[in-house]
């Protein structure tokens, strides 16, 4: 357990959030020999947890955010857009940052994402392009370790293989794969930082199927592992260390020190040579908006006014449907196939979809014998009169649920970045600190909208050709995000209109750089970690050129 | 069905079992701060058997043998808070039946669960004695079996989530499970 949680004295460079990017920016830096500290507001969980972290998630009663402590006066927010953003699920705060409960999928963004205005006149370029980030991609999929195959015949050029074998398609992968047949609809493997086998002394996949919210064999990638690699090259890593605010020097042009609050109730003064802000697309600016000064009285690298703009993330498109056969008895928690046939598109809209064949399976036997054979809360809310079953009874109830007969879709669409979609300071909450809470507004505009339709009829044309009855389908008008918060401090050239330079170099300050996906400019329909991890990479060795 | 000791040793450590289970850290504080830790003896193991008896479907055989393996493979600090809900659920059966919970008839315990509206609470283990019973007698039971390959055939399941069974069963035709995930 950490004690001393001082300053370090003059680092070269101080990275704030142990997430990916801050994991790989100190990892990168620290074994080329430049003095790393890093500030992680959350604190640090052992591997040994992590049993019972499962056990935890299993039980009925937990709550999603008690699994990594999230939640509480500390992580208070407001949502304020047509569509509620439950912030705080889509999120962690601890050494290792939302990749300790991420789903694992790892798709490079696609050429076009970088040329969206060049090619469809909508949005942005990004300042860089496929081809800028194609070296560190690779470099990325080998540090996070990626499971896939070169069957897709969409994805982007690339260099090399992929570092392990794609995971093989499951048996409703195969019910699929004749209907997608008959529609001319290619489905291919999935790129995922989950070890196929073992890899980087970490053990292949073994099953448990729950990756989110936790993995308990340390198969799935999360960047933990590059924390420890980190301070094993001499990176010192202070958790609990919620960064409040960054002061620069008289003239505006340099960060001076990132103030931190520790468990003790102490306020420290970290300098530093550098500074990288790796704390995602909800912090990120949230702490640049409260370090205001007589110089910069609307908050730090803000001169352009748009910290905090064009905040993005993917609504989620999703059909459940049922077959007249069994589909999927076992369990694995991760998804096998997908089609990225919908992805390069010739018109600006509908956009681009990333099309998901789910590996579904309600039934979970442990869940379901806890909650006395209910399905889920609502036949909770009936127990306190009824009271629940056991034994033979419950195992009854449970074997009308199976064998399991359903199969589902789900898709990302593509969202263009739209000012109104902020990250703002709500000054009527603050946090444990007295600092306001962040204040999300998010909606779907109408290039999303129409994406999202496209997604509702790709679907339901495969599920009537697959000859399943469709049983649910996610709303199209308040849709649940696949958690990929994404814009809010966008980069760009021109320093009116975007917050970082092409190389992350804040506009504002010269010793400020960002490594997170509050850089990008638009958000594709892919996820987007291993976009986060290339740019991370990029910057570390840019940095490391510039000593 | 015949539960094994296999089926009781992965279950706790998956669980976060044996050595998994180093730090049990936000519960551990609880019944350490009532003073209400209790060592897991004969007595408790036996109240947990005949609660497992209770509340297991009949076509599970081995019971004694799997409850045995699988709350002594939990954590000595996991142990002990199961180990001092029993002893409650004990003393509440004492003072309402006049008898110890294991020289009850099945039906009988089933009746003082039920009673104490066990099965009308969710699971809470901060919550009242019921909730706790939940939680830590009668939820720990089912997790163990039910995420043990034995349990979840019993629907049909050869890898139960929970279980660490491989990544091949998922691959399988749902009439032809080639895979013994076990």
């Amino acid at each position: 357990m950490q004690t001393d949680r001082t300053p370090s004295e003059n680092p070269d460079v101080c990275v704030v959030g142990s997430g990916v990017a801050g994991a790989l920016v100190a990892y990168s830096l620290a074994r080329r020999n430049h003095d790393v500290v890093l500030l992680e507001a959350g604190r640090r969980f052992d591997l040994a947890e992590r049993g019972r972290q499962l056990e935890e998630a299993l039980r009925p009663s937990r709550d999603i955010n008690d699994i990594w402590d999230m939640g509480g006066e500390r992580d208070q927010f407001t949502s304020s857009g047509d569509i509620y953003y439950g912030l705080n699920n889509t999120r962690v705060k601890a050494v290792g940052g939302t990749t300790l409960h991420w789903l694992g999928i790892t798709p490079r963004f696609h050429e076009k994402d970088f040329e969206m205005n060049t090619r469809y006149g909508l949005a942005s370029d990004w300042p860089i392009s496929y081809e800028d980030l194609r070296p560190y991609y690779a470099e990325a999929e080998e540090e996070l370790g990626v499971a896939g195959s070169s069957d897709n015949p969409f994805a982007p050029p690339r260099e090399t293989g992929f570092p392990m074998p794609a995971f093989p398609p499951s048996y409703s992968d195969s019910l699929f794969a004749d209907a997608c047949d008959d529609l001319g609809i290619t489905m291919h493997s999935v790129p995922q930082a989950r070890n196929s086998e073992t890899y980087d002394d970490r053990s292949q996949c073994v099953g448990f199927s729950i990756c989110i919210p936790v993995c308990p064999s340390g198969a799935k990638y999360s960047a933990d592992v590059h924390i420890r690699k980190a301070e094993e090259h001499g990176a010192r890593v202070i958790d609990r260390a919620p960064v409040q605010r960054l002061d620069h020097d008289s003239r505006g042009e340099r960060v001076e020190a990132a103030m931190y609050a520790t468990p003790d109730g102490a306020r420290h003064r970290q300098t530093a040579d550098r500074f990288v802000l790796a704390c995602g697309a909800v912090e990120t600016p949230r702490l640049l908006l409260l370090s205001t000064s007589d110089t910069y009285p609307d908050g730090l690298a803000n001169s352009s006014g748009v910290v905090g703009n064009y905040f993005m993330d993917h609504p989620i498109v999703s059909v459940t449907a049922e077959l007249d056969q069994p589909t999927n008895q076992e369990p694995i928690g991760f998804h096998t196939r997908e089609s990225h046939q919908f992805y390069d598109h010739d018109d600006p809209t509908p956009g681009s979809i990333k099309l998901v064949f789910d590996n579904h399976n309600p039934a979970n036997p442990a869940e379901m014998a806890m909650r006395g054979g209910d399905s889920g809360v609502r036949g909770d809310l009936t127990d306190v009169l009824t009271g629940d079953s056991w034994g033979d009874a419950v195992l009854e109830k449970m074997r009308g649920a199976t064998p399991n007969r359903t199969v589902r879709l789900f898709a990302s669409p593509e969202v263009l970045p739209r000012q109104g979609n902020t990250v703002e300071l709500d000054r009527s909450k603050t946090d444990n600190h007295g600092n306001p809470v962040p204040d999300i507004t998010f909606s779907v505009g109408s290039h999303g909208r129409e994406t999202m339709a496209h997604c509702r009829e790709i679907q339901r044309d495969i599920l009537d050709e697959l000859g399943a009855t469709v049983v649910s389908e996610s709303s199209l008008e308040n849709p649940r995000v696949a958690s990929h918060k994404m814009g809010t401090t966008r980069m760009g050239v021109d320093p009116d209109t975007s917050v970082v330079t092409p190389e992350l170099r804040s506009h504002d300050l010269e010793n400020l750089f960002i490594a997170s996906s509050s850089v990008f400019v638009t958000g594709g329909a892919m996820n987007p970690t291993l976009t986060i991890a290339a740019l991370a990479l990029k910057l570390a060795d840019y940095i490391h050129s510039d000593t | 069905m015949e539960l094994t000791r296999r089926d009781a040793i992965i279950a706790a450590f998956a669980g976060g079992g044996v050595t998994a289970f180093a730090t049990f850290g936000q519960t551990e504080g609880l019944l350490q701060s009532r003073n209400e830790t209790t060592e897991l003896g004969d007595a408790e193991m036996r109240t947990l058997v005949a609660t497992a008896e209770v509340i297991y479907p009949s076509a599970i055989s081995g019971i004694e043998t799997f409850v045995e393996n699988y709350i002594s493979a939990l954590p000595p600090s996991q142990q002990g808070l199961v180990a001092s809900v029993t002893d409650e659920l004990r003393s509440h059966t004492r003072n309402v039946r006049g008898r110890d919970f294991p020289n009850l008839s099945i039906g009988e315990r089933n009746s003082v669960l039920r009673t104490m509206g066990v099965d009308r609470v969710g699971s809470d283990a901060y919550g009242t004695l019921p909730e706790r019973v939940r939680y830590y007698v009668v939820n720990q039971l089912l997790y163990g079996v039910y995420t043990s390959p034995t349990g979840s055939r019993l629907v049909g399941i050869q890898n139960p989530v929970g279980h660490p069974g491989g990544y091949e069963s998922y691959q399988n035709h749902p009439e032809n499970p080639q895979s013994d995930a076990d």
